[in-house]
């Protein structure tokens, strides 16, 4: 159900300010949403001022020199700083990206950063993605096949390889899941942008012999059509695919097999 | 409250509702059902501007016209409370959306059969 103040031990309140070393020539602020699970405070933004002189010129880079630098409590999830493993999703200056693909240059004045929103935080910048990942295993996404595999490689002919371009390339990062506002009102149902196309990946495996098992499975006033076509989703991706794209085709397929 | 199922069970939920379709699929096809016979609507009341009593009475009561009009409000109500049964479902819960859902479609059907029956009157006279 739609929410639409924050509730009250999460409002969110003015924290530390980490001024730079005087004479710093070249300085950038960051506003980093805080909150830990163990000091029962309600959150608070601090503001880190960095010397961009001696920092990377991504928004990954001055995150982790704080952590080095400045405060080693700051707490985030980081691991491939180059757009292919997905943990450093987070909200930065009101978007969802990844902060490794994020120029810090991109963002005029002060950058402000919060985790992905309208989930449970652990802790800082840090998510609680259990819900999505459960999603994700909820449809299932391997290839299904009853006939005896083959000898060697399953086939497929380039024009079927293309139709999974565009769909390969997700790393369930969640940006995209965490923009939607359906998502939003009704995570535990709805499947979400990000989960959707991965359903639509397996849909449109040429290999794949579990469609119609897969369709039944998506069938669902909540499921699949809580998607209103806001396109949040296409605009947030950092590794620009489509999810509404996919999402449409899925509701193709779904009258395809009544018509 | 406390929440101790596994994320996968509530991932799963109650399972698919495997329905869905069909209300998305009306919509659709009502949408474009609607559109010539809002056009046609929406002409046939710029005529009318400045007419009276009598004239938009026999309008109405003429074959074509009672065939359209009907169209047009029957298949207006039903594309109405699909879509606002979408907003039930986004933006309320529980007991009050069971309420709203049966609420919106009951005020279609009344109004529905209430501009039917009063076509018909005007139409097949009485």
């Amino acid at each position: 159900m739609a929410e639409f103040a924050l509730p009250a031990n999460s409002k969110i309140g003015v924290g530390e300010t980490y001024a730079a070393a005087a004479g710093t020539k070249n300085v950038k602020k960051f506003k980093v949403y805080r909150w830990s699970p163990d000091d029962g405070k309600k959150p608070t933004v601090d503001t880190y001022e960095v010397d961009m002189d001696a920092c990377g010129p991504m928004v990954l880079d001055a995150l982790i020199k704080i952590k080095n630098e400045i405060d080693s409590s700051l707490t985030f999830r980081r691991s491939c700083r180059e757009g292919v493993c997905g943990s450093c999703a987070m909200n930065i200056d009101g978007t969802n990206t990844l902060a490794c693909t994020k120029y810090i240059s991109d963002v005029k004045g002060d950058i402000k950063i919060y985790p992905l929103p309208h989930m449970p935080v652990v802790k800082d910048l840090v998510p609680d993605l259990n819900v999505p990942y459960a999603q994700l295993a909820s449809i299932e996404p391997w290839l299904k096949s009853t006939t005896a595999p083959p000898t060697r490689e399953r086939l497929q002919s380039p024009a079927e390889r293309a139709k999974l371009d565009g769909l390969w390339e997700c790393i369930l990062c969640f940006c995209c899941s965490t923009s939607c506002p359906s998502y939003w009102w009704s995570g535990e149902r709805y499947l979400g942008p990000a989960i959707l196309l991965q359903a639509y990946r397996w849909l449109a495996d040429s290999r794949d012999e579990a469609k119609g098992e897969r369709l039944d499975n998506l069938e669902d006033p909540f499921r699949l059509y809580r998607c209103h076509t806001i396109m949040n989703c296409t605009k947030a991706c950092p590794k620009s695919l489509n999810p509404a794209k996919a999402i449409a085709e899925i509701k193709k397929l779904m009258v395809e097999r009544t018509i | 409250m406390s929440d101790t199922r596994t994320p996968l069970s509530r991932a799963r939920g109650l399972g698919s509702a495997k329905e869905g379709v069909h209300h998305w699929w009306m919509q659709r096809v009502t949408a474009i059902a609607l559109i010539p016979l809002v056009v046609w609507f929406a002409i046939s009341l710029v005529m009318l501007s400045g007419a009276d009593y009598a004239v938009a009475r026999a309008w109405i009561g003429s074959p074509l016209v009672m065939v359209l009009l009907t169209l047009t409000i029957v298949v207006g109500l039903y594309h109405g409370q699909l879509g606002l049964q979408v907003v039930w479902e986004d933006y309320t819960d529980g007991a009050l959306r069971v309420f709203m859902i049966v609420f919106t479609k009951f005020i279609a059907v009344l109004f529905g059969l209430g501009a039917v029956l009063a076509i018909m009157r005007i139409g097949f006279g009485g």
